[in-house]
């Protein structure tokens, strides 16, 4: 393999988060449709929060599931996280972190929410009882 | 290649590289970019800890304000689209350094630093008047937690303008040299990310804690 050649492959391996594309129309598309999309589903969780129409306890599920979208457009088009062969460095230190993320918040909400559960009556509780 | 690399099968497609640091390094574009992507995971980390916090306190009022009572979706409105633009001009600017366009460049980066600023000016404004209206972060442990979490965003925030005014200076007077630009990738990295942070907290704190 010659030099050029090997110096082309370096390039294909890795490339930096948040690195734009090549030419100016696709790189600028990139943060148009991200931010249309972005627009969108920020939009979209706004009117879902105040309309009266949709189920009461779905509400917050999909809400948090909106908010994920969101988070998936800005990787995609802000951060050009992408599956593509010269980003799974990237792809892995995210999935990582959020694996931490998911362990610390699900942890502590699910412990937390247990321990309250266990800790007897919370002064709201007995200000109701004594109300009684 | 070597027997070794062809026994631990890391081969890419045929090149010399085994995986083993035979290669050398990654280009210092790489590298910088790279490490700097990995501090932002741990500030994420960081915060996914302060979200914790405040999903375990939201309800600890103290008799004091609730969520309903005291945010104003409107508020998180305008919040939100500022930081949304905010982050798309700072693309921009990355898109005009790379073509070392020195004029749209740095209107792009004042761009990003007025909607950043609106941003801010809109955050200031409600924990001014929530602590005048004695919901304060002595009130309740939910307003602890609360002007930690958004409070910490918003230090975020107030740190990022500074860089962005330290590298509005930088590209002025050393233009477009190679660090300079590793730099900028670095802070629209970091900017990204702090929308990023923003959705969950708009979600979290601001539309679902004013759910009926």
């Amino acid at each position: 393999m010659s030099d050029i050649e090997r110096a082309d492959h370096n390039d294909l391996l890795d490339v930096a988060p948040g690195s734009p594309h090549d030419s100016l129309l696709s790189e600028t598309l990139s943060y148009v449709v991200g931010l249309g999309l972005a627009v969108l589903l920020t939009a979209i969780s706004f009117w879902v929060a105040s309309t009266g129409s949709l189920w009461g306890p779905g509400v917050a599920v999909g809400l948090a599931v909106l908010a994920i979208a969101q988070m998936g457009v800005h990787l995609v088009f802000f951060l050009h996280i992408t599956s593509g062969p010269d980003n799974t460095n990237n792809v892995l230190a995210l999935a990582f972190g959020v694996l931490i993320v998911f362990l610390v918040m699900v942890g502590t909400i699910w412990i937390m929410a247990h321990m309250s559960a266990n800790m007897g009556p919370s002064p709201e509780m007995m200000n109701l009882q004594m109300q009684h | 290649m070597t027997t070794e690399a062809a026994t631990i099968g890391m081969t890419h497609s045929g090149s010399e590289d085994t995986g083993l640091g035979h290669r050398g390094p990654e280009s210092k574009s790489i590298v910088v970019p790279y490490g700097f992507w990995l501090f932002v995971l741990s500030d994420i980390v960081l915060f996914s800890a302060l979200f914790a916090t405040y999903a375990s306190l939201v309800h600890a009022t103290d008799y004091g304000p609730t969520t309903n009572q005291l945010f104003s979706r409107t508020t998180a409105a305008w919040e939100t689209a500022a930081l949304l633009l905010s982050t798309f001009v700072c693309g921009l600017a990355l898109i005009a350094a790379k073509r070392r366009n020195m004029m749209w460049t740095q209107v792009w980066l004042v761009a990003t630093g007025l909607f950043g600023l609106i941003f801010l000016i809109f955050e200031l404004r409600e924990f001014v008047e929530f602590i005048e209206s004695g919901a304060g972060p002595q009130r309740s442990a939910f307003l602890s937690s609360f002007f930690t979490l958004v409070g910490c965003h918003g230090a975020h925030v107030t740190a990022g303008l500074m860089w962005l005014g330290t590298m509005m200076a930088q590209i002025w007077a050393k233009g477009f040299r190679e660090h300079i630009l590793r730099r900028l990738l670095c802070f629209t990295i970091f900017w990204h990310a702090l929308d990023i942070i923003w959705v969950a907290i708009f979600t979290i704190v601001y539309l679902i804690g004013t759910l009926p």
